[in-house]
């Protein structure tokens, strides 16, 4: 399972790549590993305002439907058109596949998410308890 | 509870098998991916693990022993070397369990059911037969594997003789296999061509790992195997049909009869009469977006039902499931919202099969 140093994480198994102001935002390894074949996403609408922890789309695997929850706050700029025709993109490579793009409100909110050192620890905490 | 590891359990840890609690055994849910496996079933040949499943073995006089009782559909008339799909009831229509009876010889009979049910069935089909028979529960020492898929056939003669090519749709054959009594049956549940094989449980690991060293086969999970049957829109039990379902609702009235006596078959006669207010019908979505268990349905705004399982079909290309219906509502076409306040995906009525061009009847 790969959790990259440059990257930050959510409790709710988002990665965060911040760049000045935006925020590229997909799911980790973990997040896909776990819903396994990922046959669809609902891409968020470009221009919403969304807050911390708002469902922003949906992704259904083989196994079921979820939501995805921005880590931060802002205004939704891009989304990843390319996953509207090859979802399994984020099973192949998580990290590549980006789902949406924030412009964020107040970029000091990446700093209350988790280093990788911190989400691993999660990861293997909430493998552990299956 | 204790979860139980079935015979082949190491072969699938060699095989990197992600693992997942089934009816309190340790199965594997997928090898390489759901997908891959689901569509390897449906152009090749795919290995499962069903050793926890259960069985049964009856010896005695079929007809005096009162066992015929415990079915809702016929057993003294299975011709040896056949087998046949069925239910037993509870007192009010419905199911305790769906099996399959074996007709092993004249007075003996195997009896295969669900993992979760074995030890309830086992007493519930024990209380309708008499002294002077022979009735035990064998799934410990039972071990079951499925070889499913269009060249199973040919595998199957390569490997056990060309006997194999003789057995009919629900047909088996008794045979020697590693050493040991085997029953190979022209049976399963993914819609294409294929067999299960009951063997002893000491040589199926090292079955499983012969078979598995041919290159037209992979081992497919119990993913795979879920969405193989969503696709030809069979049950299972406990999410499909339970004891609170009857086989009139679940719209499998065929496989019940109403000339013997059998437990539950009072409910059974009245819902044939009157008809049953809601009734069990496949969904396609048409997308990507899948019916998922415990979806409402909606037709009109007004809630008409609920889902009762739900994947993406890989080889359909969409969403597919079955659940519950008013049974006016249910024809092929009519259109619905599923929904589970959060989630809402358009779907449309389908007829099963959902997949059409299974191998399963094959001559």
């Amino acid at each position: 399972m790969q959790y990259p140093d440059q990257l930050r994480y959510s409790s709710s198994h988002e990665w965060v790549s911040a760049d000045g102001k935006n925020a590229k935002i997909g799911i980790s390894d973990f997040a896909q590993h776990s819903l396994g074949d990922i046959v669809f996403i609902q891409l968020p609408e470009i221009g919403a305002s969304v807050k911390v922890g708002d469902s922003v789309c949906e992704i259904e695997s083989v196994k079921a439907a979820s939501s995805i929850y921005t880590p931060v706050s802002g205004k939704i700029t891009a989304v990843n058109e390319a996953l509207n025709d090859t979802p399994e993109l984020v099973n192949q490579k998580p990290y590549d596949a980006y789902i949406f793009v924030v412009e964020m409100s107040d970029p000091s909110e990446i700093n209350t998410l988790l280093d990788s050192k911190k989400y691993a620890e999660l990861c293997e905490k909430e493998s552990g308890a299956h | 509870m204790n979860i139980k590891n079935t015979p082949i359990y190491e072969s699938h840890l060699r095989a990197d098998a992600r693992m997942t609690e089934f009816a309190g055994w340790n199965l594997p849910i997928q090898y390489t991916g759901i997908i891959d496996e689901a569509l390897h079933c449906r152009k090749s040949v795919s290995l499962f693990d069903t050793c926890h499943m259960g069985q049964f073995s009856f010896k005695g006089d079929i007809q005096k022993s009162g066992i015929e009782n415990a079915f809702c559909f016929p057993i003294s008339d299975i011709k040896i070397g056949r087998c046949r799909y069925g239910f037993i009831l509870n007192g009010i229509g419905g199911i305790i369990d769906d099996l399959i009876v074996y007709r092993i010889a004249q007075d003996e009979l195997m009896i295969v059911v669900n993992a979760a049910t074995t030890e309830n069935d086992f007493l519930t089909i024990g209380q309708d037969i008499g002294g002077g028979c022979e009735y035990k529960n064998i799934s410990d020492i039972t071990a079951k594997i499925d070889i499913q898929g269009p060249l199973s056939r040919d595998l199957m003669a390569e490997r056990f003789g060309e006997q194999i090519r003789s057995i009919p749709y629900f047909g088996f054959i008794r045979m020697s296999i590693m050493g040991k009594d085997a029953i190979v049956s022209r049976t399963g549940y993914t819609g294409e061509l294929g067999y299960e094989i009951y063997i002893d449980a000491s040589v199926a690991a090292k079955l499983w790992d012969s078979l598995c060293g041919d290159s037209r086969v992979k081992p497919a999970g119990l993913g795979a195997r879920d969405i193989l049957r969503l696709e030809m829109g069979y049950c299972l039990y406990g999410s499909d049909i339970d004891d609170m379902t009857s086989p009139i609702e679940a719209d499998l009235g065929v496989f019940v009869v109403t000339d013997k006596e059998y437990r539950g078959i009072r409910g059974i006669l009245q819902q044939k009469e009157q008809g049953v207010p809601r009734i069990r019908a496949g969904f396609i979505t048409h997308s990507r977006r899948s019916p998922r268990h415990g979806y409402k349905i909606f037709y009109d705004d007004v809630m008409s039902g609920e889902i009762t399982s739900g994947t993406f079909s890989p080889t359909l290309n969409s969403g597919i499931g079955m659940g519950y219906i008013d049974t006016a509502l249910a024809k092929p076409g009519t259109k619905v919202v599923l929904s589970d306040g959060r989630v809402s995906v358009d779907a449309e009525i389908a007829e099963f099969p959902l997949y059409k061009n299974g191998t399963v009847r094959n001559k």
